[in-house]
């Protein structure tokens, strides 16, 4: 505004600025937005209580049962991935929707417009948002997967059968289905930038990371086999198994994994793309 | 310092824009008019690049709004002030909208207070009604102390006193030094802030003047007499060369062709008594629904609603259109 030397002086109310608007500014402003709606804390604590209490109630259901069970069952009985179950079944559905929750509310509370008309450089908008999430939702799910490993384990302790983080495998199950569950919140967050709607985000990922890999299972066994290792999910099942062999028809865990993150950022690059080319 | 240049969009076959040119000088309120559709509300969003124009470029300070270094120490705007996380308080509202230009904290009390919203500052935005969704609007616009503000129709819906809050902060707004730019489809809205007039119909720019220029053009000026010899002056005014409009009432002619002081010689020359000689100019809402008559988008099928009125016909006091607010007589356009 120096051009306009011939308006009044007003007294400055603000340091003068510096530099430019950037991605660390979005960045705490994304942080704010997402600290600062309720829906954050509620599907977050409902995350954290389906994964501990789902996680807890499946290993003291296995500790009461454990003089009945059979030694076979006992000898495949994988303490790591039971007290993790919920985490890894429920908590990728919860995941999901705050993750196309936190795009979509954008849209259908028209909050977009105000918030690209205040940082207009899209991509920085997009990339700070989608950091944000991940680092909230890593963060959580991480809490989540240890909680629930050592509840877990605690209750598993009567069966001798329980796991310890030193032993093979067991941390990178526990890490790795943080990581698979916030990937998934990552790929419902694509979708939601995509669909710009939350109902059709949450309900086409859910499609296509639940529901496909079910009627995957109709197909003739043999399809499938070859098929298994395509599926998004197969990651999440790859990366949390620590005790038997792995899945011969599956990659080996990371590689697994390797898999459902290349569609993620596939998917997170396509809504990056609509997001800055489409009218707000 | 905003210049837009052949600017064009079109959404699906409709073209909401379409190659306007006009440039908004600072230091002055620039109203920026048309009836509802004719483009106002694309042409800001195309100024903020939430939409992109097909053709035609548009600037702020010569560069693009997207590529400003810090955009709302730049330009404040306000297109809808619905468009807020409800769920959200105005503080956190404001602070992560400061946050993306580096805005001190401090700021967003600043401008909670400038708006009055202080004490709801914890309250969800979803408890808001229009009125405040409106001051935390521009509480935001605000935040960046710019020297531009842009109000996408500031006072729909609003009640008196939030339309007076509204006139009074632009006129305070411009008083500053600071460049104003307000949309309307109330000519009335703008009659007592604007310098400037910017009138747009179906996209298309249809006059661009100072609020003088725009007074001057608008159609000329009537006589209003009541006598008890109304016959009488009638005649004598037919036979000078005045016209004497139809209606009027008991007693009243409204004459046109004729200044005020020729009808007062008439009607001297004639023994004819006059209780009343007033000069009538059209109001500027007639002269804008003149000029925009061509271009509405809507209007109601019976009783010729929203047809202009013919130049000098149904004329009014200029004082009429003053109180005359959004509850006034086009308010029922106000939404479609």
């Amino acid at each position: 505004m120096a051009a306009t030397t011939t308006q009044p002086a007003r007294p400055p109310v603000l340091p003068p600025p510096s530099g430019r608007a950037g991605f660390g500014g979005t960045l705490r402003s994304e942080f704010t937005k997402i600290r600062s709606v309720r829906s954050t804390y509620w599907t977050l604590l409902v995350l954290l209580a389906v994964s501990i209490g789902i996680g807890a109630a499946i290993s003291a259901g296995t500790a009461a049962n454990w003089s009945h069970t059979s030694p076979s069952d006992r000898a495949t009985f994988d303490a790591t991935q039971a007290s993790i179950a919920g985490l890894f079944f429920l908590g990728q559905l919860v995941i999901v929707v705050l993750g196309a929750i936190v795009l979509t509310a954008e849209y259908s509370t028209g909050m977009i417009r105000t918030s690209l008309t205040a940082m207009p450089r899209r991509g920085t908008v997009y990339a700070a948002k989608a950091v944000v999430f991940a680092v909230v939702a890593l963060v959580v799910t991480l809490v989540a997967a240890f909680i629930a490993f050592f509840l877990g384990q605690s209750l598993l302790a009567s069966t001798h059968e329980s796991a310890t983080l030193s032993q093979p495998n067991v941390l990178r199950a526990v890490i790795g289905t943080a990581l698979y569950v916030t990937l998934c919140g990552l790929f419902a967050f694509a979708a939601g930038a995509i669909l710009r709607h939350t109902a059709a985000a949450i309900t086409s990922v859910i499609g296509l990371l639940f529901v496909i890999p079910i009627l995957a299972h109709l197909l003739p066994s043999s399809w499938y086999q070859d098929l298994e290792r395509w599926l998004p999910d197969a990651a999440g099942r790859a990366i949390s198994v620590t005790v038997g062999g792995q899945d011969p028809h599956l990659f080996a865990p990371w590689n697994q994994f390797a898999v459902f993150a290349v569609y993620t950022v596939i998917l997170l690059a396509v809504g990056a793309a609509l997001f800055r080319k489409r009218d707000a | 310092m905003i210049e837009v240049r052949g600017l064009s969009k079109r959404y699906g076959d409709k073209i909401a824009v379409n190659n306007l040119s006009f440039s908004v000088e600072p230091g002055k309120v620039t109203g920026f008019l048309g009836p509802n559709g004719a483009g106002k509300t694309t042409t800001m969003r195309l100024i903020l690049g939430l939409d992109y124009a097909d053709a035609g470029t548009v600037t702020i300070a010569g560069q693009q709004y997207a590529q400003l270094a810090y955009p709302m120490r730049e330009v404040g705007a306000l297109i809808d002030a619905k468009a807020v996380h409800g769920g959200r308080s105005a503080y956190n509202h404001l602070l992560c909208l400061a946050q993306t230009n580096n805005l001190p904290k401090r700021r967003v009390g600043e401008v909670l207070e400038l708006v009055g919203l202080t004490e709801v500052a914890r309250k969800r935005a979803k408890g808001f009604s229009l009125g405040m969704s409106q001051r935390l609007g521009i509480a935001a616009t605000l935040l960046g102390d710019p020297a531009l503000l842009m109000f996408d129709e500031p006072v729909n819906g609003l009640d008196p006193e939030g339309i007076l809050w509204i006139r009074n902060l632009m006129k305070a707004l411009a008083a500053e030094g600071r460049t104003v730019f307000v949309s309307s489809h109330l000519m009335s809205e703008m009659e007592h802030t604007a310098d400037h007039l910017i009138v747009i119909g179906r996209g298309q720019l249809l006059a661009d003047c100072t609020m003088e220029e725009f007074i001057a053009r608008s159609s000329g000026q009537t006589v209003r007499v009541s006598t008890p010899q109304a016959e009488q002056l009638a005649k004598a005014v037919a036979e000078a060369g005045g016209t004497v409009l139809p209606g009027g009432g008991d007693g009243a002619l409204t004459i046109s062709g004729l200044i005020a002081a020729q009808v007062g010689d008439i009607a001297f020359d004639h023994g004819v008594r006059l209780h009343e000689l007033t000069v009538v100019r059209a109001s500027l809402e007639a002269a804008f629904m003149e000029l925009t008559a061509d271009s509405v988008e809507y209007r109601a099928a019976e009783n010729g609603q929203g047809q202009s009125p013919e130049p000098g016909q149904a004329p009014e006091p200029e004082l009429a259109a003053q109180g005359r607010s959004a509850q006034g007589q086009y308010s029922h356009e106000g939404r479609i």
